[in-house]
């Protein structure tokens, strides 16, 4: 007879609170499109967006990098929610459809079973708003989540008022919470123009647009009119420090570059402004898909780590599809949101099709002459490196790269201990990333465990990239030679009294014991049979929330 | 392939392994650690960092060595001494109890607190602690830093670790295993020591030799920092961990999920809707921090004998093999499990312990389906990968 082990996870697996045959994350232009062509086909749909974001979440630049440029309006939660529905129309069309939308809700987790998961009846996500946390159980799963400010450091970049381009259009275009009146745009890429001709748009004046390289990047025409729109364009230059007293940003220096990319002297200059704009770049959102182990490849025209995704935009794990920025994000989708919204809708289609709510052919009619996207060829890596190394050669290499934990550019290429440890040998000084790479190749999550960098609050999203730009220029190698550092749940940083369960099962309570529950483990070696019994009941706990 | 052999050829580079092979280069003998992966990447990375073990034979060692360690390696571990229990219930003010007096019965001083010392001692501890125990023994350091610095240790004095390098055979010849097999080629050795975690036993399976263990996943989750308390090993309602000296709390605890290691590949680390539990278990443990926010969580694989007791014996037959496992209690233990394992390579004998009750032999009589009649199985015995849809 086969028996049960009590102090198991066995029979105790989670209970999902609902089940939803189709949930899709994101409610941008590839989410809407996804969630409405699978209602349309008869597809029971649930649409979870976390925005309006809650202040604390952003005051810790999750989930993107709002710079604290919150007006303080963001706390009337009331008043972001209509704002979130009132700037995003397609909304509408989601609701006509009859799909269940739900905004202010984070995805923190997505749980899937696998060789070491098998007590989970079906896969699952945590979701949670700002009280309470829940499990929602689904058949597919539509991951739209969008893509992260890529961020790279400067001197005084800690400082109030370094935004990312995301953070600045989300508090400019959904939350209409912008507070920052003069904005210095890093980057004149398309996103870059982009982000100037936005906050032109909304009244914010562009005290400048820097740029590395020795020309502006992006669209000429597009560029001509920001500068006819008064906005100066600093081509060859760079950021040396931001400037102003009290934690906030009151200027920024920049550096002319000479043509071999280094600072020339006596050519500084310092403009007044109350924000940097880092607007070099965007990265896939993969966290989700990493989570539910959907294979992800290296792309370096899409923004680095992309999902594998067929025709229909699903991913290697059949139960998940991806669409929009998160599959992969181009230069082009910025000023073409239709190439989200085909993605969304073929994601939509092939994930009814899958759960036999739609006919194939019904759906190739229906799909029409949409295709996944083609991407662009640049390769935004090497442009960041090349953002990297002018930063480096201008505020050298003493500037935070990970704030949360304060690790320098020097401290992780040295692999040296945190600074609180006040630790000093002569074998620790001996040890930086040259001697670890003769132990073997570059692993991004080793060096974090290391130097701590990426291992804070905001879950190293102002890091990440920084981070594996700058181990790949430190130890010449090609940033797709080092592995993803991997995400964890929860993957958005939330309270321990949002996330606990407010109910459990008693036998999760009954039987909880710290380690195994051997009665043999912890006895004493000189006292043969003696058993060390961990006690299951536990009489006076503090019950729920509220 | 160029890679020479060694002296001693360690499979495995966790806790265990790497400690065995640093003890065995301060001797001066010429080792060699094969690790599939990178050091310390599995269970001696992802667990507690408790170091208060005094119940085992290696207690005794562990308490002596653990303050000499940072010294000793050259290099950070994090370890901080005492550590404080805290108790919900009569039930577990009985546990901590129990745990103290172990203590006292090898020569430790404690003490027992109440709530008004306990909430002076951790400020987030709550009205609904009733007491608690301040051991003037045990401790605790960070995993991560210490598999590291036992792994530089080990380099710094003439040994040498391959990565990325698995172990696929053992070449036997006159009663001796004298090469391992593996994915860089076939290595010599003098002699072998197994200290590979879940996949011992397939080890001990080539050489005939049975080694029961059962592996099994378990979970753990990190808050933001909080500022530091006055002593960091705080634990109790059933959970297992330490605040870091980053400030962090670091928690793990409740029910484990039995699993099958099919081969030396090592699964993904998934998490499960546990870290809910773990969340509130925390925030009841510490209620003046249940609004800190939760920033990571993780998992891990460990494998148990069927007492949970470790086995660190050489075998007879092969005569220069020294097979270990520390069943699921590895890292605390790691600093004289591995000085055991090196004197066992080199002598045949420990010398500051009585390895009794951790020999190989105890299990001679295990009947084959042990796992079934304990419940120590996976959900499914057949293995489904990943998370497939129907379609």
């Amino acid at each position: 007879m086969r028996a049960v082990d009590r102090r198991s996870l066995t029979g105790k697996g989670p209970r999902a609170d609902r089940h939803v045959p189709l949930i899709v994350i994101g409610a941008g232009a590839a989410g809407v499109a996804a969630a409405v062509e699978a209602a349309r086909s008869g597809v029971e749909t649930l649409l979870i967006d976390e925005h309006p974001v809650d202040n604390d979440m952003m005051a810790m630049d999750v989930p993107l990098c709002f710079g604290q440029r919150m007006q303080p309006a963001i706390r009337n939660r009331a008043l972001m929610l209509e704002r979130v529905v009132e700037t995003n129309p397609a909304l509408a069309s989601a609701h006509e459809a009859g799909v269940d939308v739900q905004l202010g809700t984070y995805v923190w987790g997505a749980f899937v079973g696998g060789p070491t998961v098998q007590e989970l009846p079906s896969p699952m996500l945590g979701l949670a708003d700002e009280r309470r946390s829940w499990l929602v159980s689904y058949d597919r799963l539509i991951v739209a989540a969008g893509a992260r400010d890529v961020l790279l450091g400067f001197a005084g970049w800690e400082r109030a008022g370094t935004l990312g381009a995301g953070g600045a259009a989300a508090l400019v275009t959904r939350y209409r919470a912008l507070s920052a009146r003069r904005l210095v745009v890093v980057g004149s890429g398309a996103l870059g123009l982009h982000t100037a001709a936005l906050a032109l748009d909304h009244g914010i004046d562009v005290a400048g647009v820097v740029e590395v390289e020795s020309r502006v990047r992006g669209d000429e025409a597009t560029a001509k009119a920001l500068a006819e729109r008064g906005v100066p364009f600093f081509t060859g230059h760079t950021i040396r420090e931001a400037r102003g007293r009290v934690g906030e940003i009151e200027s920024v220096v920049l550096a002319a570059l000479d043509g071999d990319g280094r600072p020339i002297a006596g050519r500084d200059r310092e403009i007044a402004c109350d924000a940097v704009c880092l607007a070099v770049g965007l990265v896939p959102s993969v966290e989700l898909l990493h989570l539910v182990g959907a294979r992800l490849r290296f792309e370096r025209a899409l923004g680095g780590w992309v999902p594998q995704v067929d025709a229909w935009m699903r991913t290697s794990v059949p139960t998940v599809f991806a669409a929009g920025d998160c599959a992969g994000f181009h230069d082009a989708m910025l000023a073409a949101p239709e190439i989200a919204r085909e993605q969304g809708r073929l994601a939509g289609l092939g994930a009814a099709v899958s759960l036999h709510a739609l006919d194939r052919h019904e759906a190739d009619r229906r799909r029409g002459h949409a295709s996944p996207a083609t991407p662009a060829s640049a390769d935004v890596f090497a442009y960041w490196q090349a953002w990297l190394r002018s930063l480096i050669e201008a505020s050298g290499w003493d500037v935070n790269i990970c704030q949360c934990e304060e690790v320098t550019r020097r401290e992780l290429v040295q692999t040296r201990p945190p600074r609180y440890l006040g630790w000093d040998s002569p074998q620790m000084k001996a040890r930086d990333l040259t001697t670890l790479l003769r132990d073997g190749p570059l692993n991004q999550d080793q060096i974090k465990r290391l130097t701590r960098a990426g291992m804070g609050p905001c879950q190293s999203r102002r890091c990440r990239e920084q981070v594996g730009l700058l181990l790949a220029h430190a130890a010449e190698t090609s940033i797709e030679q080092i592995p993803l550092p991997t995400f964890r749940p929860p993957v958005r940083p939330l309270p321990l009294n949002v996330l606990w369960p407010a109910d459990e099962p008693n036998a999760m309570r009954e039987d909880w014991v710290s380690w195994f529950g051997i009665p043999t483990q912890f006895s004493p070696h000189w006292e043969p049979g003696m058993v060390l019994d961990e006690p299951t009941a536990h009489a006076r706990l503090i019950v729920s929330d509220e | 392939m160029t890679t020479r052999g060694a002296a001693v050829v360690i499979v495995g580079g966790g806790v265990t392994g790497l400690s065995a092979g640093w003890w065995l280069a301060r001797d001066g003998v010429d080792v060699l650690v094969l690790e599939k992966g990178i050091v310390g990447w599995e269970a001696s990375g992802r667990n507690g960092g408790g170091a208060t073990h005094v119940y085992s034979p290696f207690g005794l060692e562990e308490q002596r060595l653990w303050p000499q360690m940072d010294a000793l390696l050259g290099y950070p571990t994090e370890h901080q001494s005492f550590r404080i229990g805290v108790a919900l219930s009569e039930a577990q003010l009985a546990l901590a109890r129990r745990w103290a007096e172990i203590g006292e019965a090898r020569g430790f001083r404690w003490e027992l607190l109440d709530r008004r010392q306990l909430k002076e001692l951790v400020p987030i501890v709550g009205d609904n602690a009733i007491g608690g125990t301040y051991l003037h023994f045990g401790g605790h350091a960070n995993p991560q830093r210490t598999v590291q610095a036992y792994a530089w240790a080990l380099a710094d004095l003439g040994g040498r670790i391959l990565q990325h390098t698995t172990v696929t055979g053992l070449v036997q010849r006159g009663g001796r295993v004298s090469a391992v097999e593996t994915t860089r080629g076939t290595l010599g050795a003098d002699a072998v020591v197994v200290a590979a975690g879940p996949q011992t036993g397939l080890f001990a399976d080539m050489l005939g030799v049975t080694l029961p263990l059962a592996p099994a996943r378990v979970e753990m989750i990190a808050t933001e920092p909080i500022p530091l308390m006055r002593v960091g090993g705080v634990a109790g309602n059933g959970l297992y961990g330490r605040q870091t000296l980053r400030g962090n709390l670091v928690y793990g605890g409740g029910p484990h999920e039995w699993i099958n290691v099919p081969d030396m590949a090592t699964p993904e680390h998934r998490n499960t809707p546990l870290v809910r539990n773990l969340a509130r278990r925390l925030a009841e443990l510490f209620p003046g921090a249940a609004h800190v926010r939760l920033i990571r969580a993780w998992s891990g694989l460990v494998e148990n004998t069927p007492d949970g007791l470790p086995v660190v014996d050489r075998l007879v037959n092969p005569d220069n093999v020294v097979i270990a496992t520390m069943s699921s209690v590895g890292f605390g233990l790691s600093p004289a499990s591995g000085r055991a394992i090196s004197e066992l390579v080199q002598h045949g004998r420990c010398s500051f312990a009585d390895l009794g009750a951790l020999a190989l032999s105890r299990f001679a009589d295990t009947p084959d389906d042990w796992r079934e009649r304990a419940g120590w199985v996976a959900t499914h015995a057949e293995v489904e990968l990943a998370a497939g849809g129907d379609d």
